[in-house]
């Protein structure tokens, strides 16, 4: 396997503007001569197939939803990052830049970052233009807020449903061209497999999950913007279809996986309250804007919060991490509530959480600014656990709810497969070992709206794409390869549901290679997945037929890939002998608890080739070269 | 607590279906309702029974998925809250519950509580949006817009299209969710070059879908987990009056 970048040469802030003046064009009239299946209609996937169609090109979107409109990016609740320097406090572009890649904790391409961060301002404008209803201020002009991991005011916002306007919008202009017939719309249509014909990505297969027919859908290139793999852990922040099985399906067609390891626990979500948890429920980032974090300074201090004086309480973050204090990275954050609950000191049932406490700010502020800001999110926490959170502080605890890891993908987004261009949450390629916060919509709509566009082209107008139907032999056997799989789920007749298998999937994944990881638990973890694995495949029970609406055998289907990708994750975190960002080693701390780098070692993109079934898979390693930032210890002191 | 559930089910489209009785325990006042049906559907699993389906995703109130008549209300008794967010400590010990899909022409059931919305995809593409390509927008600050405006545009534009409002109306009418949509952006000045066609589009759109015609009841307003305004579709149809009678130029 070979892996090139293709980062174009020049200076950093010359780079994509070089790269778009030398990519070849597609001529207006040819473009119709060119199709796309685009997988996946989240903001990358609404946004690109929206501006391909656009363009000119034929597309045809995938959904596994019943709607484009509801995939998982709806639930961003935040923000957008967007280098616009309105607020006049010192932004700009390579701010942002810098930003992004010492949070990404200097495991992220430098060139990818930098673009990004050109084009976040495009973003806003395009969103404004389509009729995003983001925050104003009194004078009609557009309002910031902070996030972490940042000292400007950069994140733009609509009330706590940023994603879902950001994604409504993509939804009404990818929507505006399915009514204009230059987007073929599929919904309900879960994609099982890549077709590759010739070395080339040609198509995909699909199920329809109504009426279990297997099929494919043929092209000239193949988008997938499928998002991310958190549901491996089963309990995370994700939409309970969140799935690893696009990408991982590419993978074992020869796709490279690259730094599967890298999964971000987000440090402010609802806790846990029972073994029936279905999920868990993220409260805005944005809330400790103005919330405080805190645990009782003393162990077995059960006192109700508002009993514990101040000198009792340990402001943690605060103490820590002064000059970020509340808004630290997430990681940093998630690990330091980590620690306070492994100390003892945590709050709640079980001792698994930590107070988010807004009395301060509704004492400086009053509850009514309070509401405005957080109005929804408030009432959401009280929905959920029943307390109300204007009178006693929220509970809150870590959860998984991101994955820096994907597809690998060149400067052109496209992955080691020619045709197989990758974007949004599915590919690896701009948060490097952990994502600031209100970055993923900026990067979602960068690579749909600004970047495939461009670099698609440029693929295309090399040439070398003969026509391919449905009855090429690469297509029929990917097909019955498909069928076989949903054959051999429904045959088994086991005793055991798929519900209960990812459960404990989840679990060997928490505990062994969650917040914390170390080499003994890994490697028991590669013991234990393969035997679950081998349980699940000869003790699953799966009710009901493949010809018709069956959730549970979705569900399977997709749990069976988690099984196999979970085993890829635990090696990559295995390798991968430091601490950086969200992947945190324990034999790998400095004194005082923070992760230690090691750049002599691991600066480099870890890309994980497919062995073959029941081989090993191989390791390839993309070295980091860092040549505008100079590499520095991550310090929010 | 120990519930009995009447749950509707319905094999496939063409099935006749009916309502069948479940007697569930051990429910914890702190699941969510979807989690009690989950508990549901892992017993009947284990049992070698059809689990019940039902649609959800993100189980945050936000992606509109979920969508069910509980007790013969649509996402259930409490206001502004989805069925997601619903939880069991609004019920009590030995409580019976009815649980139906949408029921509208215009959403035929898939299987048991999944209905086929896909005709509030065809609403938004005959017209629910701004026709600007990617690639054309000025900066965002150059176009000021009253904070009020801004704010009324974001009422309107919090519609999950959960389809709530047409399972809750006694004509089966989309008039709350064509309505929110068109609204969001005639609030707007990016929404006013297509206000009055966007308006006809989707009204007439609505009408050949099957939905029924709005006749004030205001059972949407109420039934709207996002508690969208009634307001918008007296907005609405002004402009597609104006529309109409081609008084809108």
């Amino acid at each position: 396997m070979e892996l090139h970048s293709h980062i174009p040469s020049g200076p950093l802030e010359r780079k994509w503007d070089s790269h778009k003046a030398n990519l070849k064009l597609v001529n207006p009239a040819n473009k119709r001569k060119f199709s796309v299946i685009v997988v996946g209609t989240g903001l990358a996937g609404a946004s690109a197939a929206a501006t391909l169609a656009e363009l000119g090109y034929n597309v045809t979107a995938i959904t596994y939803h019943d709607s484009p409109r509801r995939a998982h990016s709806i639930a961003a609740q935040g923000g957008i990052n967007a280098a616009k320097n309105y607020q006049n406090d010192g932004d700009s572009v390579w701010r942002l830049f810098y930003d992004t890649i010492k949070g990404g904790d200097f495991r992220s391409r430098e060139a990818n970052v930098y673009r990004l961060s050109e084009v976040s301002a495009n973003i806003i404008d395009q969103c404004v233009a389509q009729g995003v209803p983001f925050a104003r201020e009194y004078g009609g002009y557009l309002a910031n807020r902070s996030f972490g991991g940042a000292q400007v005011s950069r994140t733009f916002y609509a009330r706590g449903q940023t994603g879902q306007q950001l994604l409504l919008g993509a939804y009404q202009a990818l929507s505006r061209q399915i009514g204009l017939g230059k987007v073929k719309m599929l919904n309900r249509k879960d994609m099982m497999d890549v077709v590759v014909v010739d070395g080339k990505a040609r198509g995909v297969v699909i199920r329809d999950m109504r009426t279990g027919v297997i099929e494919t859908v043929m092209g000239d290139a193949v988008v997938l913007a499928t998002g991310g793999y958190g549901n491996v852990f089963y309990l995370s922040t994700n939409a309970k279809a969140s799935n690893v099985t696009a990408t991982f399906r590419a993978y074992k067609k020869g796709a490279a996986f690259a730094n599967p390891c890298f999964t971000q626990i987000h440090p402010t979500c609802i806790p846990q309250s029972g073994d029936y948890q279905s999920k868990l429920t993220l409260m805005s980032e944005s809330l400790r804007n103005d919330g405080r974090i805190w645990v009782p300074k003393n162990h077995g201090d059960h006192r109700a919060p508002g009993d514990i004086p101040e000198q009792d309480r340990d402001y943690y973050l605060e103490r820590k991490y002064p000059s970020f204090g509340n808004l630290s990275p997430r990681d940093i954050a998630s690990r330091a509530a980590k620690e306070a609950c492994d100390d003892g000191r945590g709050v709640g049932p079980g001792g698994k959480g930590v107070y988010l406490d807004f009395s301060d700010a509704i004492n400086r502020l009053g509850a009514k600014v309070i509401e405005d800001r957080y109005g929804n999110l408030f009432e959401m926490y009280e929905r959920i656990t029943g307390e109300n959170p204007y009178e006693v502080p929220m509970r809150i605890y870590p959860a998984v709810h991101y994955t820096m890891g994907g597809l690998w993908v060149d400067y052109n987004l496209m992955s080691n497969i020619p045709g197989l261009f990758v974007l949004g949450e599915a590919n690896f390629s701009d948060h490097g070992a952990n994502r600031l916060g209100a970055s993923a919509l900026m990067q979602g709509l960068a690579d749909g709206y600004f970047v495939i566009p461009y670099t698609i082209g440029g693929y295309f107008a090399k040439g070398g794409l003969s026509s391919v139907s449905s009855d090429t032999p690469e297509a029929r056997q990917a097909v019955e390869q498909a069928a076989a799989k949903v054959q051999a789920l429904l045959q088994i007749n086991g005793k055991r549901t798929s519900q209960s298998f990812h459960r404990a999937l989840g679990k060997i994944m928490w505990d062994k290679c969650g917040m914390a990881r170390n080499a003994q638990g890994l490697q028991e973890a590669l013991q234990e997945i393969p035997a679950l694995r081998e349980e699940f495949w000869s003790n699953l029970t799966l009710p009901g037929s493949g010809e018709q609406l069956n959730q549970s055998l979705d569900h399977a289907s997709r749990v069976a890939d988690f099984m196999e990708f979970a085993e890829l994750m635990v090696r990559d975190a295995l390798q991968r002998e430091e601490s950086c960002g969200g992947h945190f080693r324990e034999e790998y701390q400095t004194e005082d608890g923070e992760a230690l780098r090691n750049d002599a070692d691991f600066a480099y993109v870890a890309a994980w080739g497919y062995g073959g079934e029941g081989a090993a898979p191989t390791l390839h390693r993309e070295p980091l070269e860092f040549e505008n930032v100079e590499l520095a210890t991550r310090s929010y002191k | 607590m120990k519930l009995r559930l009447h749950i509707w089910r319905q094999a496939g489209p063409s099935d006749q279906g009916m309502m069948k009785t479940y007697d569930l325990d051990n429910v914890s006042e702190h699941m969510s309702f979807l989690e009690m049906l989950d508990v549901l559907n892992e017993q009947l699993s284990e049992r070698g029974e059809e689990p019940v389906a039902f649609e959800h995703d993100c189980r945050e109130g936000i992606c509109g998925s979920c969508g069910m008549v509980i007790n013969g209300r649509p996402h259930g008794p409490l206001p502004r809250t989805t069925a997601c967010q619903l939880h069991m400590r609004t019920f009590k010990d030995g409580d019976e519950i009815y649980i139906e899909p949408w029921r509208a022409r215009a959403f035929p059931v898939i299987r048991d509580l999944v209905v086929d919305r896909s005709s509030f995809d065809r609403i938004i593409q005959s017209g629910g949006y701004v026709s600007v390509n990617t690639g054309n927008a000025q900066d965002g600050n150059t176009l000021p817009i009253p904070k009020v405006a801004a704010d009324k545009a974001m009422d309107a534009a919090a519609c999950i299209g959960c389809g709530a409002c047409v399972a809750a109306c006694p004509n089966s009418s989309a008039m709350l969710f064509t309505s929110a949509k068109a609204g969001h952006l005639s609030m707007l000045p990016q929404g006013q070059a297509e206000r009055y066609s966007r308006s006809e589009n989707m009204v007439l759109t609505m009408d050949a879908e099957g939905f029924g015609a709005c006749s004030n009841h205001y059972e949407c307003e109420a039934a709207c987990p996002k508690g969208i305004s009634a307001d918008f579709i007296a907005r609405l149809n002004r402009d597609f009056v104006k529309a109409s009678l081609g008084t809108s130029a």
